[in-house]
């Protein structure tokens, strides 16, 4: 019983944070190549080892200290921003699945910051706009990353996990990026994106009640099922919004 | 005019960063989630059984994202 509950919980975490993970770094990955292709990769590289280190540092900084925040705050406060955090996700995912939003284009992205670096002046020497661009590119992808990290890892008791599932998850895509390089549009993106933002969401759930000291039927087990009850609410939603706007769809499907 | 200094203008990026993460163009979702934490205080703190907290929290959490996708449902058909 304790293994499957244990399992069931693992799952669920290693399933959201390989995830987010890989998703944001298909996005850092689409700016840095767009950079590097289009400016030189010196600066690229500069801009993109810079931010890592500031990341780095980051962790270095937050991470012991949320680990000596009383679990129950800890555990309210995490499941806040998770709920938040994934509510967004899910709702663009739901948006875009149902046609009302565009979906997420990596190689439109890629067209759109080439002719954005290719329009602005070269410099010789150490390129400012490229290693701005790549910098900004990569730390802010990179936050959402350490939060997503920090946040479902030091909650779950399991940061070393969280820290590992991240780790292979930016490598995988890197390499698949680097060796496939603009064929990021092929990553299954926006499928992914909405289930990290049902795992985001049933996790928010979860630990803000987990926080607000509910009782959860079935404990640990019930966060799988808070999963399989947001699959069918999106589901629903998408099923909603597409029947309530059926000219809108036929337009975007053309 | 003068330029704020280093500390301030990244104390300013940095909490210009959360309010976009945290807020940023879905305003509804982030009051939901404080109204839902609320709420489900109360029925832990009134003594309620503690299962009733956990099927008000997942009612409420599933019925703000409803209310969040039908607002940008309405903003469409506009």
């Amino acid at each position: 019983m304790l293994g499957v509950t244990v399992s069931s919980g693992v799952f669920v975490l290693v399933g959201a944070v390989f995830l987010a993970c890989a998703v944001e770094m298909v996005e850092a990955l689409t700016i840095v190549l767009a950079v590097g292709h289009t400016r030189g990769w010196r600066s690229a590289t500069e801009g993109t080892i810079v931010a890592l280190v500031a990341l780095a540092a980051l962790v270095a900084a937050f991470g012991p200290a949320l680990v000596s925040v009383p679990l129950n705050v800890l555990r309210l406060i995490v499941g806040g921003v998770l709920l938040i955090f994934g509510m967004q996700w899910l709702r663009k995912s739901i948006l875009r699945s149902s046609g009302l939003k565009a979906k997420h284009d990596e190689d439109e992205i890629y067209k759109e910051t080439v002719a954005e670096l290719s329009a602005a002046p070269t410099s010789t020497g150490r390129d400012r706009l490229a290693f701005v661009m790549a910098f900004k590119g990569v730390f802010l992808e990179g936050l959402e990353v350490v939060i997503t990290v920090l946040t479902l890892g030091t909650s779950a008791h399991r940061l070393g996990l969280a820290v590992v599932t991240a780790g292979v998850a930016i490598v995988a895509v890197g390499v698949v990026g680097i060796i496939v390089a603009q064929q990021l549009s092929s990553v299954p993106e926006n499928a992914m994106k909405m289930a990290v933002g049902i795992l985001l969401v049933s996790y928010g759930t979860f630990w803000t009640g987990e926080g607000l000291k509910v009782h959860w039927p079935g404990g640990d087990t019930m966060l799988p099922g808070l999963v399989g009850i947001y699959v069918v609410i999106t589901f629903l939603y998408v099923t909603w919004l597409r029947s309530s706007n059926p000219r809108q769809i036929s337009e975007v499907s053309v | 005019m003068k330029q704020p200094s280093l500390p301030i203008r990244l104390l300013k990026g940095f909490a210009m960063f959360w309010w976009d993460f945290l807020v940023g163009d879905t305003p509804e979702i982030f009051v939901a989630v404080v109204l839902i934490i609320g709420v489900v205080s109360l029925v832990s703190v009134s003594g309620h059984a503690h299962s009733a907290g956990a099927a008000v929290l997942t009612v409420l959490a599933v019925l703000a994202l409803g209310a969040s996708v039908w607002r940008a449902n309405r903003a469409v058909k506009k």
